[in-house]
């Protein structure tokens, strides 16, 4: 049976892309971003799972206004990096798994939450920045990935609640799937940021570390937070929030933390990172 | 009717609603076109032949020329599609979106590594108005724009 071992948040910042991808760790800008992942690193190298489902939201890369899912799961055998406009990210190749993959979109969707499934993906800098920022620059990735993509894009994002549901929805799932398989579940994205008009460089750390202890503690009371709240206090992209309840819902009722890391800024954008573990053996 | 006063009642701050999609469609598919390094090379050879390829407003067309973002922001852009002109241009999220805020490039990232932009007077059109303080709004471009006016945002 396969299992759910941990869950984790992070931002991901394209920027912080860059920052890995030439060199620039070390420079003092951003050293303390990446000094405040790297307890997290040799957490994740001791122990990486066998698939992640990595929850993330797709920057108009794969997705266009042609068609605007609100859930879209990776369903093929492997993802390349998006050109999102600079030339692709010079990282492996996203290796998914079909299989297992197949199974999430059955369980989900008979379980009525009704995925578009897609068979073709090409993952940019949402999905593709945090595999940097745990597992450095391999020259594979040490774990297969499920991706999951969110529409934060066209207002509105799923509600809190939604992502909620559909996170112990997948716990049922990944737990009735007959293989052996290790699992964490990723959810990625802001914390509080904007990043157009004039009110862009919003950053507010008093609704980013409540949010980081409600998620933690209460996600059912966190999971009611209406948009407009999201959009008014943590900015207009501070929406991509939501997409961490997912993860959270995935945990089950009980959750250790492992690990809280908060900075601003990252480019535009309060840095937000959690590292979580299931304390209950069962679904729930 | 879906009732979006709220979202407009947000200073300085445009919300990427369904019918802001349905507004900038043409504006945003040509920013996804510049996706394809060949398209990069044509548009940036001879913007306005490029640009004329698409059923765009001459108004939309000129924002991307004037990289005008708030511009393009009220006349129906998403800043994730608009992000493919200044990836176009090289230019970083920061550098571009400092452009839209009225600060300097430098004074805009002194601000960001001081913490940010304070949420503090920037919850309200209605509370910055009360408190005396400056209007801020992109609706210059979308007060002249069918289909737009339940916006209550001031110009």
């Amino acid at each position: 049976m396969a299992r759910i071992t941990a869950g984790l948040t992070t931002t991901h910042v394209p920027a912080l892309g860059v920052a890995i991808d030439f060199g620039k760790t070390q420079e003092p800008y951003w050293k303390p971003v990446f000094d405040g992942y790297e307890w997290t690193k040799q957490w994740a190298a001791a122990e990486p799972p066998d698939v992640v489902i990595l929850v993330y939201n797709d920057h108009a890369s794969a997705f266009s206004l042609q068609m605007i899912p609100t859930f879209a799961l990776g369903c093929a055998e492997q993802f390349q990096p998006a050109d999102e406009g600079y030339g692709a990210r010079p990282v492996p190749v996203v290796q998914g798994n079909a299989d297992f993959a197949a199974h999430l979109a059955q369980s989900l969707i008979l379980d009525e939450f009704d995925l578009t499934l897609m068979n073709e993906l090409d993952v940019d800098h949402g999905l593709t920045v945090p595999l940097s920022l745990v597992y450095g620059q391999p020259q594979a990735w040490p774990v297969q990935v499920i991706p999951l993509a969110v529409n934060v894009v066209q207002y509105p994002a799923p509600t809190g609640h939604r992502c909620l549901s559909l996170g112990r929805a997948i716990r049922r799932a990944v737990e009735s799937y007959e293989h052996d398989l290790t699992v964490q579940v990723w959810g990625t994205g802001g914390m509080s940021h904007q990043i157009q008009g004039q009110r862009a460089g919003l950053i507010n750390p008093v609704f980013d570390n409540a949010y980081f202890d409600r998620l933690v503690a209460d996600p059912d009371d966190l999971a009611t937070m209406p948009h407009l709240e999201y959009l008014r206090e943590a900015g207009s992209e501070g929406i991509e929030l939501v997409m961490w309840l997912i993860m959270r819902g995935a945990m089950g009722d009980d959750v250790e933390e492992l690990r809280r890391f908060y900075h601003v800024p990252a480019s535009n954008t309060a840095v937000g990172h959690l590292v979580l573990q299931p304390v209950a053996a069962s679904s729930t | 009717m879906v009732d979006n006063s709220a979202l407009d009642d947000i200073p300085g701050t445009t919300i990427f609603t369904a019918k802001k999609s349905q507004q900038g469609y043409h504006l945003n598919q040509f920013c996804t076109s510049l996706m394809k390094e060949a398209n990069r090379e044509r548009f940036k050879a001879d913007q306005r032949a490029y640009l004329d390829e698409w059923p765009m407003t001459e108004a939309q067309k000129q924002a991307v020329i004037d990289r005008d973002f708030n511009a393009l922001l009220a006349l129906g852009g998403n800043i994730y599609f608009l992000s493919k002109i200044f990836a176009t241009d090289g230019l970083s999220y920061v550098q571009a979106v400092s452009t839209m805020t009225g600060m300097s490039v430098a004074d805009y990232q002194a601000m960001m590594l001081a913490g940010g932009r304070s949420p503090d007077g920037w919850r309200s059109v209605k509370e910055r108005a009360a408190a005396g303080l400056e209007s801020h709004d992109n609706a210059t471009a979308e007060s002249t724009e069918v289909g737009t006016a339940d916006s209550t945002e001031e110009s």
